[in-house]
């Protein structure tokens, strides 16, 4: 079928079957490999996507159901040169190691902020709790996400 | 721009491509005319395989090509040390995620229809499935032909006359620990992308931890030109041990020849991760530990076994480097150590961030808090006055030599707010709710051991553009070593990062440097970079110096992009310099090779080639505070500290990301992560069963590294990727003792453990 839809800012229409997994039509058809897939059953986050600006599992959505949406991508965050804050918070505070939750961890973030701009550090733990990371045990991200929220600029005084 | 500096907390490089979804991981290959490659598992612990029908898949459309073990030309078996796992099942299968056919199709879905039509035809045989009886009489075989039966390798280590020395004690303490598979869990699952080139060359990208080893294992079991196998390794999304050797590589390598020039991808979802993956060895391990009355250790006496499933994988290594950490960072003068790392049907075992010390510190640093209540003595106290020194003799007779700042952790820890504050923490607990603070003593050897060369070749480059192009020869799984490479290559020639230029390990460019693993990687890689970085930086200086026309090399110095002169104040751009060198002056190479202790605890040389003993160990201590529900029997870990010597720190950002996330896996090992094997099956396949932390299972960390410094380490740094993982389960274990007077044998200390734990304590002190 054809879906109509904006994506990373741009209206597009494109064919697709209409139950194609939103995760395989991005990362195969559009070749938009940010988006990553750990479990395909919804559990771990990784393949996070905002969809009218609320975080969604794109392993569990059908590309027919992107219709008349509004999509973002990790692709789609970063203007030409400059990183979006919450990428920028990331990068200083050291919430990066193998980078594999990293996309779907940012845009929930995103949402996350959204619905509540000031978070307390445990209001970032619960809003992220569906965002599974293995590597960093999670204070960095914690801290980017705070920086963030708070507008700091500067990465921390390490 | 500054220049880069050691010391300084750098954020890495591949932080940017990874917040912007730019990198490129091995799971994001893809390509045009793609093909799609599957295997299909035996889905049965142990058993003869009877046939293989494979005649409905193959008609199916979509489906290209479906190969057994019948198509393979080479020995049709890998393994790092002992190579006794097929790449497709012959005649036998040993686990349930043995591979046993591949299947080739157009696309995902063909791909999947071929696999279930594919039919075994299996006759079962009895399964083994715990490490104990299977080396026990009549247990069935997992390899007939073994020597020594389901023992795949035994290791002895004994120093002193430990039946005097346990007479000598006043005081001894007894008990046997329980550990169960833990699986790594990376986020990005197994996955791997290969083609047949015009040229015969077969390209294999792949999420590896070890690219030079996996080409000659591709060759020697497929039976093909080791030069005509190249290995790129990215970025990997988690690796953790857990991609040290082959997964996908043997399997892209035999399907490639079934479709000549076409792009092939293979990646496993994860309930086929999870099956197929080697994981951290269970283990149960027998403690016996005898105290003078003054509380010095005495006497020790340990016998483990690990379950290494069906195939050696790292096992036996694993095994070794358990038993070389089995009396922790203490004075003993008494030791009996025998370690049994043992074949089953289970799920492989393997190499998993800690090699096999994890388990052994859950057990000697739990016997440590039973003796000092033994004794009277405070957990602290008792760590105290054991700690291993330099100049000591260790419990398995090795002079302890270079940094050795276990006493220095324990001062640090002892004069920290955690450790101060926690009686007063400790007092205010909610109703139902119990605290309790537990520590335990962390010890870690680095690198390869006394017998495997443990070394690296470092290659560095002047560009056209006027950059230094390091060729990494040690894969990044995560850890961000390869951005330790640049700033350690930028410190020495004096350059910024925006000079700097990174090459991910690929066969083709990169020279054997070993694998990511076996906390080596940032030292033995980074000696070497130091020596080709400074012996490029000499000869662009000298070049330099002429150019200048100045009295002496001294007069000119590398600046960020280009080269000063000092007497007159000019410069040249670096893209100039490039220009000035012959070709062959623009890259050096180095090469490193880790020294090795002189001395030798065992006449066994098996065990010395499994790693026995290391030279260098970095140390720590760990303390925790935890909070238990009584109604709930839910712990809850509220604070953790972790003081580390890892010699000097590089870049602390990098370093603290290290011990934050060995944390948060061991609080995971400690608390939830269950990985349920019953006869050989796989009852948590997926993440909704086999639990890993979220955000809100780990708590605040504090990560303190001393100040010290290593001689032998690349600016006097030691191994730190590791370590943080050993010092959780112990230090929780103790805690919850700590909080509630009960100790759970048998881990994770899952809610209904606990409730169980606590129940049986009140029934006794209502008996009483
Ligand atoms: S891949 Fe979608 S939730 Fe895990
Ligand atoms: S950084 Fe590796 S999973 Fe989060």
């Amino acid at each position: 079928m054809k879906i109509n839809f904006v994506l990373n800012g741009k209206g597009r229409v494109l064919n697709a079957p209409s139950d194609r997994r939103v995760i395989d039509f991005l990362r195969e058809d559009l070749g938009l490999t940010g988006t990553k897939e750990s479990c395909g059953a919804g559990e771990c986050g990784v393949c996070t996507i905002l969809v009218d600006g609320e975080s969604r599992l794109s392993c569990l959505m059908f590309a027919a159901q992107l219709e008349g949406r509004n999509v973002l991508t990790i692709e789609g965050l970063a203007s030409e040169e400059t990183l979006h804050p919450m990428q920028e918070a990331f990068v200083q505070f050291g919430a990066v190691q193998c980078g594999f939750c990293t996309p779907g961890m940012i845009l929930s973030a995103l949402d996350l902020l959204k619905r509540n701009p000031h978070p307390t550090r445990t209001e970032i733990r619960e809003g992220l709790s569906g965002n599974l990371c293995r590597c960093t045990g999670y204070q960095k991200i914690v801290d980017a996400v705070e920086a963030t929220a708070c507008k700091k600029e500067k990465g921390p005084p390490l | 721009m500054k220049s880069l500096e050691i010391g300084r907390p750098i954020p890495r490089v591949d932080a940017y491509s990874k917040t912007t979804g730019q990198e490129r991981y091995a799971a994001d290959y893809y390509g045009e005319n793609l093909v799609w490659a599957g295997v299909k598992r035996a889905g049965i612990a142990h058993a003869l395989i009877k046939d293989i029908h494979i005649d409905d898949a193959k008609t199916l459309p979509g489906v290209i090509s479906i190969l057994t073990h019948k198509d393979i030309q080479g020995s049709n078996r890998q393994g790092m040390i002992r190579k006794d796992q097929p790449v497709l099942a012959d005649n036998k299968v040993n686990h349930c995620g043995d591979a046993v056919a591949l299947v080739l199709a157009e696309d995902k879905a063909s791909l999947h229809k071929a696999l279930d039509l594919i039919t075994l035809d299996l006759e079962p045989l009895p399964g083994i499935f715990d490490p104990e009886k299977a080396i026990g009489e009549g247990a069935p075989l997992v390899h007939e032909g073994h020597p020594q039966g389901n023992v795949l390798f035994k290791g002895v280590l004994e120093t002193g006359d430990i039946e005097i020395g346990f007479k000598e004690c006043h005081a001894v303490v007894e008990a046997c620990f329980e550990l169960p598979h833990q699986e790594h869990a990376y986020l990005e699952t197994e996955a791997g992308w290969a083609i047949l080139k015009e040229n015969g060359q077969l390209k294999i990208v792949v999420s590896t931890q070890s690219p030079f080893r996996d080409r000659s294992e591709v060759a020697e079991a497929l039976g093909i030109n080791v030069e005509k196998v190249r290995i790129i390794a990215p970025y990997c999304g988690g690796a953790f041990g857990g991609k040290d050797g082959v997964t996908v590589q043997t399997l892209l390598g035999l399907a490639v020849f079934h479709c000549p020039g076409r792009p092939i991808k293979m990646w496993w979802d994860r309930e086929e991760s999870f099956l197929a993956s080697p994981k951290r060895h269970p283990a149960r391990l027998y403690y016996r530990l005898g105290v003078k009355p003054d509380g010095a250790l005495h006497a020790l006496d340990v016998r483990f076994y690990y379950d290494t499933g069906p195939y050696d994988h790292l096992g036996g290594a694993v095994m070794a480097l358990g038993l070389e950490h089995a009396c922790g960072p203490y004075r003993i003068s008494n030791v009996s150590l025998k370690g049994f790392c043992v074949y089953t049907n289970s799920p492989i075992g393997g190499a998993f961030r800690g090699f096999g010390v994890p388990q052994v510190t859950a057990a000697m640093e739990q016997m440590m808090d039973m003796m000092a209540t033994q004794l009277g003595l405070s957990p602290f106290e008792i760590r105290k006055r054991n700690a291993i020194r330099c100049g000591d003799k260790n419990p398995i007779g090795i002079s302890v030599t270079g940094s050795t700042g276990f006493e220095e952790c324990l001062k640090t820890l002892e004069e920290h707010y955690l450790w101060k504050k926690r009686n007063e923490w400790k007092s205010k607990a909610g109703p139902f709710k119990k605290r309790g603070v537990g520590i335990a003593s962390v010890m870690h050897g680095m690198g390869y051991g006394p017998v495997v060369p443990d070394f690296a070749n470092a290659k560095i480059e002047l560009t056209r553009e006027g950059k230094f192009r390091v060729f990494s020869g040690v894969v990044d799984i995560g850890q961000g070593n390869a951005s330790t490479y640049l700033q350690i290559a930028g410190a020495i020639l004096n350059q910024d990062m925006a000079h700097m230029e990174l090459v991910l390990p690929d066969t083709e460019s990169a020279l054997p440097s070993g694998s990511a693993s076996a906390s080596r990687t940032t030292s033995t890689f980074g000696n070497a970079l130091i020596g080709a970085a400074q012996s490029l930086k000499h000869r662009v200086l000298q070049r330099a110096a002429i150019y200048f026309m100045a009295k002496e090399i001294k007069e000119v110095d590398l600046i960020p992009g280009g080269v000063n002169h000092f007497t007159t104040g000019k410069e040249i751009p670096l893209s100039e310099m490039f220009h000035i060198l012959d070709d062959s002056e623009k890259v050096a190479a180095y090469t490193f090779t880790a020294p090795t202790a002189k001395e030798n605890p065992t006449e066994d040389q098996n065990l010395r080639l499994h790693g026995v003993p290391h030279l260098i160990f970095s140390y720590g201590v760990h303390l925790c505070y935890v909070e238990v529900d009584e109604l709930t029997g839910n712990i809850e870990v509220k604070r953790y500290l972790a003081v580390s010597d890892c010699g000097r720190i590089i870049n602390p950002q990098t370093f603290e990301q290290q011990i934050h996330g060995g944390i948060a896996q061991g609080i995971g090992y400690a608390l939830c992560e269950e990985f349920i094997v019953k006869e050989g099956r796989v009852r948590t396949p997926d993440l909704a069963t086999y639990i890993i932390p979220t955000a809100l299972d780990v708590p605040e960390m504090d990560s303190i590294p001393l100040e010290s410094y290593e001689p032998t380490g690349p600016f006097g740094l030691k191994g730190a990727g590791e370590i943080s993982i050993d010092g959780p389960l112990p230090a929780i274990a103790n805690a919850v003792a700590d909080a509630c007077g009960v100790r759970l044998f048998r881990s994770p200390f899952t809610p209904e453990r606990v409730l169980k734990a606590l129940k049986e304590r009140e029934n006794r002190e209502f008996e009483h």
